[in-house]
């Protein structure tokens, strides 16, 4: 029986320590005498007081509280919630990668150097691109990496004033954070009647002004857009690039390749598309990949090889600087890595078409009790709308949200993207089996025959999870967002 | 299952992928390995590596080599953690979300802050986003931020607010190793955004944050400390001199050096900014039965919600290394944080006394520091690095290389984890070595 628990504050008794420091042995002196000048702490940081067993159980329990792809299925959509095969693991915790100090001298860091200097290299292959940058952290660190690319290298060529970014309605929402936290205005485009960009739309926004389009492809619909060549060729016609976003990768991801369909940038989520674990929110990885004329401003430092040694080149007069300290999440690199020597071209292409081909039978399978709007093969997720559920009996996409956490299963992405009414994103990925998928038809068939049986079972879901649904707006309108001590 | 979805091949499904744009061969990467195999491989890429476990580290610089004390691994491997995601289903991530309200809690209570989020990419980052919330603020585009702050993090504020702006003015470091008051009062205008200093700094320097605070305030300007979050363990804490954010690279408690990440940059600031603030955060608050329960709250300041009007693009933290640093100060407790900053302190300056009498080595600073120094050498760093390497000791960082200016500069870090017995092997090496 799952249980709430309590605060690990409110498990403190004074005087009890977790700890183990060696002796200090070397003579001591006042801290006073050795910081000069230096005001000290007079009351010491309330810290809990707790053992380790404390501390082992307090966060074993609070572990059990989660949903996680190691317990079941997790069909996050956009998101690419696929098993996280355990030797990449092994493999990032390995003493020699996780004990490194980032400022070892790089004849102490050949092995570490080279595969990043390799991962690198995969990753050009895998795209299309001729050089790629690791330092990113995750997604949205690299769209803006990426802007932050594209517009120094308008700047070198005279192009500077062009700060227009192009981003179809059904986009993430990072895409247009991205621009403006880099000074750009955007310009929404809307999608067609099948989903993809309307070229009308777009051709009435390309003006000289253009940075860039960013796309997400297959986009958020989970449709591959069959006018990828034809929109290329009128962005860069504009004086334009093009930015892709990898978010989406898992749906073609040997079938074609970004730097193929006419992409000049991209990122890749290594947590999504390269089987790193997402970590409850982090860390990720969001490596940059760049067409040759946009090489020179990659930022410092790239992993390279001079026929004889791996090193850090710094000496890259045009780089846009740097946009995290040493040089990414190299933990994270480590675990990609591993996946694509484990997986091989044959492998990865074999995951794509496993999750394309698991998304298309529960797509098949599922339209048959809920509203599918783009009704053609999907790629790697697809969108319902909870329409029929909420005409029917005002049951919303949240309630069956809200009703599959009942069934020990996650939801899909919910009320994303924007432009289908009621959406739910799903996104299955190659890793699960047809028993998963058939269970989970299975529930949302159930869940459907509840939304016009008994439809109060289903707004007042979820009934059997360690917590009902949580007040938000009080959340909101009074912050508590930190535990005082009382007294 | 084709025939199911009324598909006669995979090929059928892939239809829409444009002729022209098809890649029609195999893509050219290694052979598929097996398990064995890749323990073999990738064990022969880590094992040539000077790791920690293996040198003595006297090396800094923005990573340091603190003890994890061994429950960190064992709770972060739990696949409940690690393989969930943002916690957007908050009945079913009340794991992640108590644990993340657990961290900010704590990382307020040692930066002396009111809120903290839940946390971001690295320190670098963390300083660059408080600029941002700076200079939507007080809607002002002017920086000014201590030469002595690391190299990376002013790169990374520079990068970051390029598109937006802002300018940066640098305040350079006096002959103590700590930022040029007066330099620094002329610089700070009232067009100024924000100040921001390390605490302590790049070299290891406890800055005089009262006195930074006074200039900043003078003027209106917003102060931010970029603080070492070990050494708030025994400093006073930068809320109570006058800082309204304080943000700091949090790999210190309890997070593997790892090349240099994954870190977590750790973001907390007063209450008042609370609503413009990056990144996620977790609230209090109850559920339909009345249970205390936790969410990600204030999301209408965020990029799905708010789009291009956002306060930043951030949709992750690093949750995995917020939830290693909140079991680290839940095993360290009110006790530990004040012991192992202060172990740190007196070994470094054991250590930087011993130092400082061999031939020489000539202290570059005169400043009160925390757990790292600096000194001139008599042979080139590079040199001396190489040679400590040789009897497998990792010290001397060149700060040369990311300073130019302080050329024949080495800089040494000393955490609680170094025995006394290992300092006096690095002085004897250093002297051996520097003949």
């Amino acid at each position: 029986m799952k249980r709430l628990e309590p605060l690990i504050f409110e498990l403190s008794s004074s005087g009890r320590t977790g700890y183990s420091l060696p002796a200090l042995d070397v003579p001591e002196t006042e801290q006073a005498a050795l910081l000069p000048g230096v005001e000290l702490r007079d009351k010491p940081a309330e810290l809990p007081e707790v053992s380790e067993v404390d501390v082992i159980r307090h966060f074993t329990r609070l572990s059990q509280l989660n949903h996680g792809v190691d317990i079941d299925f997790y069909p996050l959509g956009s998101c690419t919630m696929k098993y996280n095969p355990k030797i990449n693991e092994d493999m990032a915790g390995l003493d020699g990668f996780a004990h490194l100090h980032p400022y070892v001298p790089e004849e102490g860091a050949q092995g570490m150097l080279r595969l990043m200097y390799e991962l690198q290299n995969q990753l050009c292959e895998i795209a299309g691109m001729d050089a790629f940058t690791l330092e990113p952290a995750a997604g949205a660190h690299g769209e803006f990496t990426g802007i932050a690319l594209i517009r120094a290298y308008q700047a070198s060529i005279g192009q500077g004033h062009r700060n227009v970014v192009i981003i179809p309605d059904s986009a993430h929402g990072t895409n247009p954070a991205t621009a403006s936290m880099y000074g750009c205005t955007t310009v929404e485009v809307k999608s067609d009647h099948r989903g993809g960009i309307d070229l009308e739309a777009l051709r009435a926004a390309l003006d000289d002004n253009v940075c860039a389009l960013m796309l997400t492809n297959p986009n958020t619909l989970g449709l591959a857009d069959e006018n990828i060549h034809v929109i290329a060729k009128m962005v860069h016609d504009a004086g334009g690039l093009l930015y892709y976003d990898g978010a989406n990768a898992n749906g073609t991801l040997g079938w074609t390749r970004p730097g193929d369909m006419g992409f000049d940038v991209l990122h890749f989520n290594l947590h999504k598309t390269f089987a790193t674990p997402h970590g409850g929110g982090g860390p990720g990885s969001g490596p940059v990949g760049v067409k040759k004329r946009l090489v020179p401003f990659l930022p410092v430092p790239t992993a390279e090889f001079d026929g004889k040694r791996y090193y850090l080149n710094y000496d890259r007069p045009q780089a846009i600087g740097k946009l995290k300290s040493f040089f990414g999440n190299v933990g994270t690199f480590i675990k990609a890595y591993t996946y694509i020597l484990e997986m091989g071209a044959e492998g990865l292409k074999r995951a794509t078409e496993d999750a394309v081909l698991n998304a298309n039978y529960l797509m098949a399978e599922l339209k048959k009790y809920y509203l599918l709007p783009y009704d053609r093969y999907c790629k790697h997720e697809f969108v319902l709308s909870g329409n029929w559920q909420k005409q029917r009996s005002g049951v919303r996409t949240l309630d069956i949200s809200k009703r599959t956490l009942d069934f020990g299963m996650h939801p899909p992405t919910n009320y994303f993207p924007l432009i289908v009414d009621e959406a739910m994103m799903i996104e299955p990925t190659e890793t699960e089996s047809k028993e998963t998928l058939d269970r989970y038809i299975a529930i949302l068939k159930e869940i459907d025959r509840e939304a016009t049986e008994e439809p109060d079972k289903v707004k007042g879901a979820p009934h059997t999870t360690v917590v009902g649904r949580l007040d938000e707006i009080a959340a909101n309108r009074k912050p508590n967002l930190r535990w005082r001590k009382e007294g | 299952m084709l025939a199911a979805i009324g598909a006669k091949s995979i090929e059928e499904l892939f239809a829409d992928i444009a002729e022209s744009t098809r890649l029609n061969r195999a893509l050219d990467l290694p052979a598929p390995m097996s398990e064995s195999e890749l323990r073999r491989y990738i064990g022969s890429l880590a094992a040539g590596n000077w790791h920690v476990g293996d040198y003595t580290c006297f090396m800094g610089g923005g990573a340091y080599d603190h003890y994890i004390p061994a429950a960190i691994k064992h709770v972060f491997s739990r696949g409940e953690f690690y393989t969930a995601y943002t916690p957007y289903q908050p009945e079913v991530s009340q794991g992640t979300l108590q644990s993340i309200y657990e961290y900010q809690t704590m990382i307020a209570e040692l930066t002396g802050m009111d809120v903290s989020n839940a946390s971001m990419y690295d320190g670098a980052t963390s300083t660059a986003e408080a600029i941002v919330l700076s200079v939507i603020t007080n809607k002002r585009t002017h920086v000014v931020m201590s030469h002595g702050l690391h190299p990376d993090i002013r790169s990374v504020c520079g990068t970051y607010t390029h598109g937006q702006g802002v300018t940066i003015d640098e305040a350079p470091v006096t002959a103590e190793g700590t930022t040029d008051l007066e330099k620094l009062a002329e610089l700070v205008t009232d067009k100024t955004s924000c100040v921001i200093v390390g605490y302590p700094n790049f070299f290891g320097t406890i800055e005089q944050l009262a006195e930074i605070a006074k200039i900043a305030q003078a003027k209106g300007a917003i102060f931010v400390v970029h603080a070492h979050p070990i050494a708030l363990g025994i400093l006073k804490p930068p809320g109570e001199l006058g800082a309204e954010i304080v943000v700091g690279e949090g790999q210190p408690l309890g997070v593997p050096l790892s090349f240099g990440g994954p870190y977590l940059g750790y973001f907390a600031c007063l209450e008042k900014f609370q609503r413009r603030i990056a990144g996620r955060l977790s609230g209090m608050t109850t559920d339909t039965r009345g249970q205390r329960a936790f969410v990600l709250t204030l999301a209408t300041r965020e990029q799905h919600i708010r789009r291009e009007k956002a306060t930043s693009n951030i949709c992750s933290n690093q949750a995995l290394c917020a939830l290693m640093a909140c079991v680290y100060m839940s095993l360290m407790g009110k006790e530990g944080i004040r012991e192992v900053a202060n172990q740190c302190l007196q070994k470094a300056h054991y250590a930087q006394k011993q130092i400082a009498a061999l031939p020489g080595f000539e202290p570059v600073f005169t400043g009160p520091f925390f757990n790292e120094f600096a000194f001139r050498t008599p042979k080139p760093p590079a040199m001396i690095q190489a040679a400590l390497a040789e009897r497998k000791i990792l010290g001397a960082l060149d700060v040369g290389r990311l300073y130019p200016e302080y050329q024949g500069v080495a800089s040494f870090a000393v955490t609680e984890k170094r025995t006394k017995a290992e300092i006096d092997d690095l002085v004897a090496a250093l002297e051996v070595v520097s003949k």
